[in-house]
């Protein structure tokens, strides 16, 4: 098959990929905005604003497979910079007393402060992240849990812009179902964009093979570095959409737990896959919502003679190891939601109608390996 | 002088933790190149098997005999269930996996336990003290320095005398070329997680013997210590890590005595930063090679 061919091929099935998980997105908003029930837009704002996050995660993590920690660290510097920059200066006397002057006057509109605060946390990962982009397998994961350690001793202590271990409150309720709903629709489309671009594709080779990758002249630092800024963008959106929908906060929202809750929703929905990014976000907030509500529910009516707590994040931990033992490249594991997968499932069709994905690395690999030793 | 002996003291008695700990967590990796998040849980697992037996009328050091097997127990029984089966999968797997086991201990705990801190038990010497040349020392602090580094020379013995040890080296060394050699893999991975659970099962005691309380968090600074202590001394190698230990402990304890409280606050943020510099201009660390 020619080159044009084959990028046609892989173009339009593409397009219904990100079609799809758009019109599913915009028809859980839809219905939970049509129920009006304040439970379920709550559920629904948080799976939006984490789906958001873990899309920007899939964009790192997921095409390089280094596996990433100061993630939400970038989401808590959008949640404190686009509060700094929306609030509003009356307001900022009360919840920010020693806030520097020149920021003590800003007073953005919701949309540009959340903007601004995005940019500020791809500013900060463009700079910190730039020297950690050559390292690869162990040193990269330990040198990216230190760095969600500082990010987070730094957003505890510096009083002026946090308030410190404090709660931050008085932050004006901004993110409603159909907002938080489209900003994970863009991140969607961006976030296939950038798999199926060069430079995703170049961070997806070195996933795969990282030595042939560097040998024919892609410049993997560079690759990763840009992949980064984008998924730092990504984790100051969802850090704005969450504090202007959760109001009062502390540094604490921004730690390992968080870590530990979208690790497992990648992981489980695939980490290859923009599918799976989207789909596991979903399963596993139906999941653990659930719990939650049991958790709650048999707290209130006093069924133990405790208040139990921790039952949530233990089945999480179990689907988590279970997932990677008996599947470890999760439900997705390569191929996208799209027209082609849907008529692989239709019974009438021959088996033939869904050919593998024509980039299957390994098989590449192998034929280049082949190909040296003669 | 005086301040001066306090100053060493207080740096061999942490540096000894350290040392452990680290040494624990680098004996792992090694072989299998995970760094296990869960490590921490250990101590925490520890600490809770001595609250479980504070009201038996067991002698203090049955009880702590217990909470160390616990923890070996712990650590054994996570590589059996967990690690083992994703170990042929990918390093990623298996991070995230020793990250989920960390959380489903902290939260089994926060579950069955309770998210409070719990007493445990101490002995009465963990809190006497005695005067030396006219020095007040804590008999806790000269107790893990003697431990610490009897343990230390035991586990060299048996790393240069037995054969169990040799292969331990080897593994260390080059894993693949060791099982190539007849050496059993899951022999020598259980060995080396039963090693790294006792390491966390004798640290646990002196660890908790500072707070004489046990929570679920616990477990994150002993982790957060052995991670930095690793790095500093060099991943590649079981001195380093020993070394890097102490080196933290130097500079934890020089830290809190000479800097000013508002930069003793940051202390985790340079700490780290130092971490990431080390990775990124010498990542074999102080002690080069093995």
């Amino acid at each position: 098959m020619s080159m044009s061919l084959r990028l046609l091929r892989d173009r339009i099935p593409g397009a219904s990929t990100v079609l799809m998980l758009v019109v599913m997105l915009l028809l859980i908003a839809a219905v939970t905005e049509a129920l009006g029930s304040t439970v379920l837009s709550r559920f629904a704002i948080r799976m939006f604003i984490d789906m958001t996050l873990v899309l920007g995660l899939q964009m790192f993590m997921g095409n390089s497979n280094i596996l990433w920690f100061p993630h939400v660290g970038f989401m808590g510097i959008g949640a404190y910079a686009s509060v700094i920059f929306s609030m509003s200066p009356l307001q900022k006397i009360l919840s920010l007393p020693e806030l520097y002057p020149f920021l003590a006057d800003v007073n953005l509109p919701f949309l540009p402060a959340l903007l601004a605060g995005a940019l500020v946390a791809a500013a900060v990962a463009a700079v910190i992240g730039l020297p950690l982009m050559r390292l690869s397998d162990f040193p990269a994961v330990i040198a990216g849990f230190a760095m969600l350690i500082v990010i987070h001793a730094v957003l505890t202590h510096w009083e002026a812009l946090t308030n410190g271990p404090q709660t931050l409150f008085g932050v004006e309720r901004r993110t409603y179902v159909m907002n938080s709903a489209i900003w994970a629709c863009v991140f969607v489309a961006v976030a296939y964009w950038f798999k199926e671009s060069k430079s995703g594709l170049q961070l997806r080779a070195s996933r795969d093979d990282l030595v042939s990758t560097s040998s024919i002249g892609v410049n993997i630092v560079a690759v990763r570095w840009f992949a980064l800024v984008l998924s730092a963008f990504a984790a100051g959106i969802a850090g704005g959409l969450f504090a202007h929908f959760i109001t009062s906060f502390s540094p604490k929202a921004f730690f390992l737990r968080e870590t530990f809750i979208i690790l497992a929703m990648l992981v489980i929905g695939g980490p290859a896959t923009v599918t799976g990014a989207v789909l596991g976000t979903v399963i596993v907030t139906i999941v653990y919502q659930t719990l939650r509500w049991v958790e709650n529910t048999l707290n209130i009516e006093q069924v133990f003679a405790q208040p139990i707590a921790g039952l949530t994040d233990i089945t999480l931990a179990v689907m988590l190891i279970g997932m990677l033992i008996l599947r470890p490249a999760g439900i997705f594991e390569r191929r996208e939601i799209g027209w082609q997968a849907l008529r692989a499932l239709w019974p009438w069709t021959g088996a033939d109608a869904a050919p593998e994905p024509a980039a299957d690395p390994q098989v590449v690999r192998k034929a280049a390996e082949t190909k040296q030793r003669r | 002088m005086n301040e001066a002996i306090r100053f060493i003291v207080d740096v061999a008695s942490l540096g000894s933790l350290y040392a452990l700990m680290a040494l624990g967590l680098v004996l792992v990796y090694g072989i299998l190149r995970l760094v296990n998040f869960a490590y921490g849980e250990l101590i925490m697992i520890a600490g809770y098997t001595l609250y479980l037996l504070s009201g038996s009328p067991l002698p203090w050091l049955v009880m702590a005999a217990c909470a160390v097997v616990a923890a070996l127990a712990a650590s054994v029984l996570t590589e059996r269930v967990a690690f083992r089966p994703v170990r042929e999968k990918s390093l990623t797997a298996m991070l995230i996996t020793s990250f989920a086991v960390s959380t489903l201990f902290q939260n089994a705990a926060l579950l069955f336990i309770s998210p409070r801190a719990r007493l445990v038990p101490l002995p009465d010497l963990f809190s006497e003290s005695i005067v030396i040349g006219g020095m007040l020392f804590f008999v806790r602090e000269l107790l893990a320095i003697v431990v610490s580094i009897s343990m230390l020379v035991l586990f060299t013995a048996l790393l240069n005398r037995t054969v169990l040890g040799i292969a331990l080296r080897a593994a260390a060394d080059n894993f693949r070329m060791t099982r190539m050699l007849g050496v059993p893999a899951n022999l020598v991975i259980g060995v080396a997680f039963a090693i790294s659970g006792f390491l966390a099962g004798i640290v646990a005691l002196f660890w908790l013997g500072r707070t004489a309380s046990v929570m679920p968090g616990i477990g994150l600074e002993p982790l957060i210590v052995a991670f930095v202590a690793t790095v500093l001394g060099g991943m590649q190698s079981l001195v380093g890590a020993v070394v890097g230990g102490y080196v933290l402990a130097l500079m934890t304890v020089g830290i809190n005595t000479f800097l000013p409280q508002a930069l003793v606050d940051y202390r985790q943020a340079f700490t780290f930063s130092l971490v990431i510099l080390i990775l990124l201009f010498r990542p074999e660390g102080l002690v080069r090679g093995k």
